[in-house]
C-alpha cells in the first residue's frame, strides 16, 4: 500500500470531501495563500478557489463564530485553529453556540462544523503552545471530539467529522504532521466514536490516543521483551467514548493503564479510570494506572520538555507496576 | 474467720463458669462489693463481687478453669490468719459436692473437669493464614470474583501484591496447585488433615444442654404462612428515606417491623404470651419480644421489652444497641432473660423458611425467612410478582393449640401486610 504523511492525508481528506460535496469548505489563518501553518492546505486553494479556500486575519473568536453561523444555516465548514492554543480564544463560540444550538433550537438548528488544528507539544515551544487541551472540549455536552493517532486514522476520521451533523473537535498532534503511514487509494471513513485495537495482548491494556499511541507501542515492544504482553487501545474518538472496547480489553487482561499527553487533574484519562474503576471493578485485579504528563506548565528548556512529557520508561513502569513485576 | 469464696450462678442458666481473669491477688485487700473477678458464664463475661471483706488469703483457681457453681474460688479473711481448717474444708470437697478444680484438690472422686495444660485454640491449631492486624483479606475484585466462582476460601490465599494483596496470580496459582486451599465442600482435598478435639465453650454447653432439654421436653408443633410483604416493604423504604432526610440516624429494618408488628400481636392475643409451668399457665402481662443474635461462637436473645408501646425507630435502635453489646458479650442476665415470645430471622441469609426451635420458658417463636420476590396469582387470577415472606411459628403444644397459634398469625398477617398500623 502507499505510503503518505500525516499532514497529506488531512489534506486528502479536505479536498475529498470538497469535492463530494459544494458545502464544505476550509478557512482559518494562513490556509490559502501559505498553504497552512503546518502544510495541511498545500494546493487546495489552487484547486478550489478563494471562495472555498479562506484566509482569515488572527481573531480566532471573530473567524470561528463565523464558521459557526455558516454551518448553522447549512454549509459544512472547516475551520482550521493554527493550534489549539490559540483556539482558547475561540472557546466562548465553540462552548457556548456551537456545542448548544441544537439542544437550544429543540432540534431546529445544528451545527455541522469541523474545528481542527495542532494540539500537544511540538518540542521548545514554551508552555502558552504546548498544551493538550483535549479535556475542555471532552467536558462539554454538545461537542464530539476526535484525535488520530497515524494518517489511515487521519484520513478516514476527519471524512467522517466533516459528514458528521454534529460540530466536532478535531486535534491533531502538532508532532505527527510529518509521520508517515499506509494509506490506501480507495474511499473509506472511520465511524465516529469506535476506538482501534493498535495491538493484541493478554496481560495488560493501554488505554491512549494521538501522539502517546507510539509512545505505547514502543512501550509495548520494551515490555513484550520482558515477557509482559501489553494491548493498546486507541481511542481515537474521545467523545463519545467507546465503551464497549474498554470492557472487551479490560475484561481480558484484569489490568489497565491509561495514557494521555496532558496533565492528569480533571482530564480525560481520569474519565476513563472513574469509567473502568466503576464499570468494571470485578474485572480488576491491580487500581487503574495512569501516566500523564507532569502537573506544571511545559518548561521551555529543551531537556526538560520530555521529562515532563509521559515517555516509554514511565509507561513501562506503569505497566509493570500494574502487572505486580517488580 | 477466713470465709470461702465459692463460683456463684451469674446468670440463670449456668452451671459452671470460667475464670477469666483474678482482679485480686494473694495479699490484696478486699472491700465487701469489690469486684475480684470476670469470669465467662454461659451467656456473657460477667464480673464477680465479693460479699466479704478483707484480704485474698489464697487463690484456688487459675485462669481458664472451668469451676462449677458452688465450687471454691479463694479464701478472704484477716491477713496472716490460719487457713489450714478451710483448706481442708476445700480438700474435701468443700462448698459444695463438685470436686474442687484446683491443684491443692486431693484424689477428687471424679476427675476435675479442668485441663491442667492450656486447652488448644481453634485460632492456634487450625491453619490459618496470618491476616491484617484488621482483619481484612485484602484481594483485588478480580481475583475474589475468580476465587468465588471456583468455589475457593480467599482467606486461605497467600498473597504476593503490595502489602500482601490477594491478586489475580495468586489465586490462578492457588487453583493450579490443587485442591488444598479449596472449600472442602466444592473440591476434593488430597492433604490429609488431622481431626482435633474443640473444647466446648461455655455458650456452646449451654447451648447443647438447654436445646437438647427443650427439644425432648417440648412437643412442638408448626404454622407457616406466606405474607405478602410488598406494602411492608414500600413502607420502610419512605420511612427510611424520611429519617435519612431528616438526619435521624436510624434504619428501620425488616425484622424490627416484624418484632414490633409480633409485640402488637401478642398483646391482642395474648394466648401466646404464655409459658407452661408444670401445672399451670403463666399469662405474661406485658409483650417482651427476643430476638435471636448470632454472635461468636453460639447465639443470644436478647428481649425487648414492652415492643408494642415502643416507635420502630426506639426498637431499631435498642436491638442494634443490645445487638452489639451481646457481640462483645456484654450483656447483663436481665437483658436476654424474661421474654414472652422470640423471633429468629435468617432472612439475611436469603433461607426460604425454616423452623426454629423454642427458647423457654416462652411457648412459641417465630421463624422468619427471606423477603423475596416470586410469582403470585392476583385477585384478578392474573400471574403477577409478589413481594412474600415465608414465616414459621412453633409453638409448645403444652401451653397453645393449632387454632390459637393461627389467630396470632392472622393479627400477624394483618398488621405486616398494613404496615401503617404499626406506627398509629
Amino acid at each position: 500500500m502507499r505510503k503518505i504523511l500525516f499532514r497529506d492525508a488531512l489534506n486528502e481528506a479536505m479536498s475529498e470531501e470538497m469535492e463530494r460535496d459544494p458545502d464544505v469548505f476550509l478557512m482559518g489563518e494562513e490556509v490559502a495563500e501559505y498553504n497552512g501553518a503546518y502544510k495541511c492546505s498545500v494546493g487546495m486553494l489552487d484547486r478550489f478557489g478563494p471562495k472555498r479556500v479562506i484566509d482569515t486575519p488572527i481573531a480566532e473568536l471573530g473567524f470561528a463564530g463565523i464558521g459557526i453561523g455558516a454551518a448553522m444555516v447549512g454549509m459544512k465548514p472547516i475551520v482550521e485553529m493554527m493550534t489549539f492554543n490559540f483556539a482558547i480564544l475561540a472557546l466562548d463560540q465553540v462552548m457556548n453556540t456551537a456545542a448548544k444550538m441544537r439542544y437550544m433550537s429543540g432540534g431546529q438548528l445544528s451545527c455541522p462544523v469541523v474545528i481542527r488544528g495542532a494540539g500537544g507539544a511540538g518540542g521548545h515551544l514554551g508552555a502558552q503552545h504546548s498544551q493538550s487541551l483535549e479535556a475542555q472540549y471532552v467536558h462539554c455536552p454538545g461537542l464530539k471530539v476526535m484525535m488520530p493517532a497515524t494518517p489511515y486514522d487521519a484520513k478516514g476520521m476527519l471524512k467522517t467529522a466533516i459528514r458528521d451533523p454534529d460540530p466536532v473537535i478535531f486535534i491533531e498532534s502538532e508532532i505527527l504532521y510529518g509521520s508517515e503511514g499506509e494509506v490506501p487509494e480507495e474511499e473509506y471513513t472511520i465511524p465516529m466514536g469506535v476506538a482501534d485495537v493498535k495491538r493484541e495482548g493478554a496481560d495488560c491494556t493501554i488505554i491512549t490516543w494521538s501522539r502517546m499511541v507510539h509512545f505505547s507501542l514502543d512501550a509495548a515492544a520494551e515490555l513484550a521483551e520482558q515477557g509482559i504482553d501489553v494491548e493498546v487501545v486507541d481511542l481515537r474518538t474521545l467523545r463519545p467514548l467507546d465503551k464497549e472496547a474498554i470492557r472487551k480489553s479490560v475484561k481480558k487482561t484484569n489490568r489497565v493503564v491509561v495514557v494521555e499527553e496532558g496533565w492528569y487533574w480533571a482530564s480525560v484519562g481520569s474519565t476513563v479510570a472513574d469509567f473502568i474503576s466503576r464499570d468494571l471493578f470485578d474485572h480488576l485485579d491491580a487500581p487503574v494506572g495512569r501516566v500523564h504528563q507532569r502537573d506544571i506548565p511545559m518548561p521551555y528548556a529543551y531537556n526538560l520538555e520530555p521529562l515532563s512529557l509521559p515517555n516509554k520508561d514511565n509507561i513501562v513502569e506503569a505497566v509493570k507496576r500494574a502487572c505486580y513485576v517488580d | 474467720m477466713a470465709e470461702l469464696i465459692t463460683m456463684l450462678a451469674l446468670s440463670p442458666t449456668m452451671d459452671e463458669g470460667t475464670l477469666v481473669e483474678w482482679l485480686k491477688n494473694e495479699g490484696d485487700s478486699v472491700e465487701e462489693g469489690e469486684i475480684i473477678a470476670e469470669i465467662e458464664t454461659d451467656k456473657a463475661t460477667m464480673e464477680m463481687e465479693s460479699f466479704h471483706e478483707g484480704t485474698v488469703l489464697k487463690l484456688l483457681a487459675q485462669k481458664g478453669d472451668a469451676i462449677p457453681v458452688g465450687a471454691p474460688l479463694a479464701i478472704i479473711g484477716e491477713a496472716g490468719e490460719d487457713i489450714s481448717d478451710v483448706m481442708a474444708e476445700v480438700e474435701n470437697g468443700g462448698g459444695s459436692s463438685a470436686p474442687a478444680p484446683t491443684n491443692g484438690a486431693s484424689e477428687p472422686a471424679t476427675p476435675a473437669p479442668v485441663q491442667a495444660a492450656p486447652a488448644p485454640t481453634p485460632e492456634a491449631a487450625a491453619p490459618s493464614k496470618p491476616k491484617r492486624a484488621d482483619g481484612r483479606v485484602v484481594a483485588s475484585p478480580v481475583a475474589k470474583r475468580i476465587a468465588s466462582d471456583n468455589g475457593l476460601d480467599i482467606a486461605q490465599i497467600d498473597g504476593s501484591g503490595p502489602g500482601g494483596r490477594i491478586i489475580k496470580r495468586d489465586v490462578e496459582e492457588a487453583l493450579k496447585s490443587g485442591g488444598a486451599v479449596a472449600r472442602p465442600a466444592f473440591t476434593q482435598s488430597f492433604e490429609s488433615v488431622a481431626d482435633q478435639e474443640i473444647p466446648l465453650s461455655q455458650m456452646r454447653k449451654t447451648i447443647a444442654k438447654r436445646l437438647t432439654q427443650v427439644w425432648n421436653s417440648t412437643p412442638h408443633f408448626y404454622l407457616t404462612a406466606n405474607f405478602d410483604m410488598g406494602k411492608a416493604m414500600s413502607f420502610r423504604k419512605q420511612l427510611n428515606e424520611q429519617l435519612a432526610e431528616a438526619e435521624a440516624g436510624v434504619k428501620v429494618s425488616v425484622n424490627d417491623m416484624i418484632v414490633k408488628a409480633s409485640a402488637m400481636a401478642m398483646t391482642r392475643y395474648p394466648k401466646i404470651n404464655v409459658s407452661f409451668q408444670g401445672d399451670h399457665l403463666l399469662q405474661h402481662g406485658e409483650s417482651h419480644v427476643g430476638v435471636a443474635v448470632a454472635i461468636d461462637g453460639g447465639l443470644i436473645t436478647p428481649i425487648v421489652r414492652n415492643a408494642d408501646r415502643k416507635t420502630l425507630s426506639q426498637i431499631s435502635t435498642e436491638i442494634r444497641e443490645l445487638a452489639g453489646r451481646a457481640r462483645d458479650k456484654k450483656l447483663k442476665p436481665e437483658e436476654y432473660t424474661g421474654g414472652g415470645f422470640s423471633i429468629s430471622n435468617l432472612g439475611m441469609f436469603g433461607i426460604d423458611h425454616f423452623s426454629a426451635i423454642i427458647n423457654p420458658p416462652e411457648a412459641a417463636i417465630l421463624a422468619c425467612g427471606a423477603v423475596q420476590k416470586e410469582p403470585v396469582v392476583d385477585e384478578n387470577g392474573e400471574l403477577a410478582v409478589g413481594t412474600r415472606m415465608k414465616v414459621t411459628l412453633s409453638c409448645d403444644h403444652r401451653a397453645v393449640d393449632g387454632a390459637v397459634g393461627a389467630e396470632f398469625l392472622i393479627e400477624l398477617r394483618r398488621l405486616l401486610e398494613n404496615p401503617f398500623l404499626l406506627v398509629v
